[in-house]
């Protein structure tokens, strides 16, 4: 499985990039392939308020609909609109053009709480 | 659909004839020792012997538009001549097995009944000859869109079976175990399709007629043929469109649609 080195990790399979003032969130590769084709991704506002752990957006493949959790928290300064025609860019790259919003955080040293690409390959080892 | 005492419904069945006195049933497997019990109780005072096989069978199904053409290069029988619902004995891959050309997706397709030992080499068999395995996932959108009951979901011990489109099972002209209660109980819901105009419906999401609940979902997901979230849901008698189901806490407009939602083979 892909895990850039260049971001940070959750435990529940989200990565965040930090882009300036900004975090770019989205689901990493192993959560991608578990759950299988994409197939509708519910986007939060924008504007919108939320807590470390929040449930923002929704991803729903074929077989279930999983929460997308806030890494940070902070505020919802954008949402990638191609995920409501092309849910699909998810699946074909998870860690690219498979963002799923944009958080300016309260605090961007919130972002050393979160896992490295080691601590999230760990993650995934105890998992399997 | 094997009735209960109260009209309800105590399983979704299969029964083949073998023999001018003797029959194959196929039950959900998470039903044998209900279906077993229940079966048991009955055939007192009857003329009957009961055998369980669950563990003395092995069942495969070999589903979809190319399923004759692969499974003809593997049987002896000509497969032209079975029509849907036939059941006959044959050797598949050198194996002896039941076929019926029957199965839960809305296509052409075989079930194969085996014996346990011979199930992987024939599973095997299939997937050289290019069959693609596929899960419990796959199957239950193919059956979904192909607007068929799973029980547990749209069949239960409480359900009126005479308020689902599947109501033609129940032969009102025939004497059959519960008739007296089932041909009493009132429609209070009725099972409906519905098609999304957007998100992706799942079971237990509420369907509402304006502001009000009217029913549930009982099974809901995506349909990738119709490219839409479709669902299977039970609403109050005499409720009426527009529906909505509520998608976590939003109202999405839903419409009714015709079963099967798409036109089966």
């Amino acid at each position: 499985m892909d895990i850039p080195k260049d971001r940070f990790y959750t435990k529940s399979h989200e990565w965040a990039l930090p882009e300036g003032d900004t975090v770019l969130v989205g689901i990493t590769d192993y959560a991608q392939d578990a759950l299988g084709d994409v197939v509708y991704v519910e986007l939060p506002e924008v504007g919108r308020k939320v807590e470390k752990g929040e449930a923002v957006a929704v991803v729903e493949s074929v077989k279930t609909a999983s929460d997308i959790h806030a890494p940070v928290a902070g505020e919802v300064v954008e949402v990638n609109t191609a995920l409501e025609k092309t849910p699909e860019l998810i699946n074909q790259d998870p860690y690219g053009k498979g963002w799923i919003f944009r958080i300016r955080p309260l605090d961007m040293g919130h972002l050393d709480d979160l896992l490295d690409a080691g601590g999230y390959a760990e993650v995934l080892e105890s998992e399997a | 659909m094997l009735p209960n005492a109260t009209g309800g419904v105590v399983d979704d069945i299969y029964l083949y004839r073998l023999e001018e006195e003797a029959y194959l049933m196929v039950v959900n497997a998470a039903n044998i020792a209900k279906d077993w019990a229940h079966l048991q109780a009955l055939a007192q005072g009857f003329q009957v012997e009961l055998k369980d096989l669950s563990e003395e069978i092995a069942l495969l199904a070999l589903q979809g538009p190319k399923a004759a053409e692969l499974l003809q290069g593997l049987t002896d029988t000509d497969l032209s001549g079975k029509k849907k619902n036939d059941v006959w004995e044959a050797q598949v891959a050198g194996r002896p097995a039941r076929l019926a050309r029957t199965g839960y997706t809305g296509e052409d397709g075989f079930e194969l009944f085996l014996a346990p030992e011979d199930a992987e080499a024939v599973f095997e068999a299939l997937v050289e000859a290019g069959a693609t395995p596929a899960g419990l996932g796959a199957r239950d959108t193919l059956r979904l869109e192909a607007g068929f009951p799973l029980y547990g979901h749209e069949l239960t011990d409480t359900t009126n079976p005479l308020c689902t489109p599947w109501a033609w099972v129940v032969k009102k002209e025939k004497a059959f175990y519960g008739k007296e209660a089932l041909l009493a109980s009132p429609c209070r819901e009725r099972l409906i399709g519905l098609v999304l105009d957007t998100g992706i419906p799942r079971e237990g999401y509420p369907v509402l007629a304006g502001q009000e609940q009217v029913g549930r979902v009982t099974s809901g997901g995506y349909s990738p043929l119709l490219e839409k979230g479709i669902a299977l849901a039970y609403v109050q008698e005499g409720a009426s469109e527009p529906f909505f189901v509520e998608v976590r806490g939003k109202p999405v407009r839903a419409s009714l649609s015709p079963l099967p939602f798409l036109p089966l083979k």
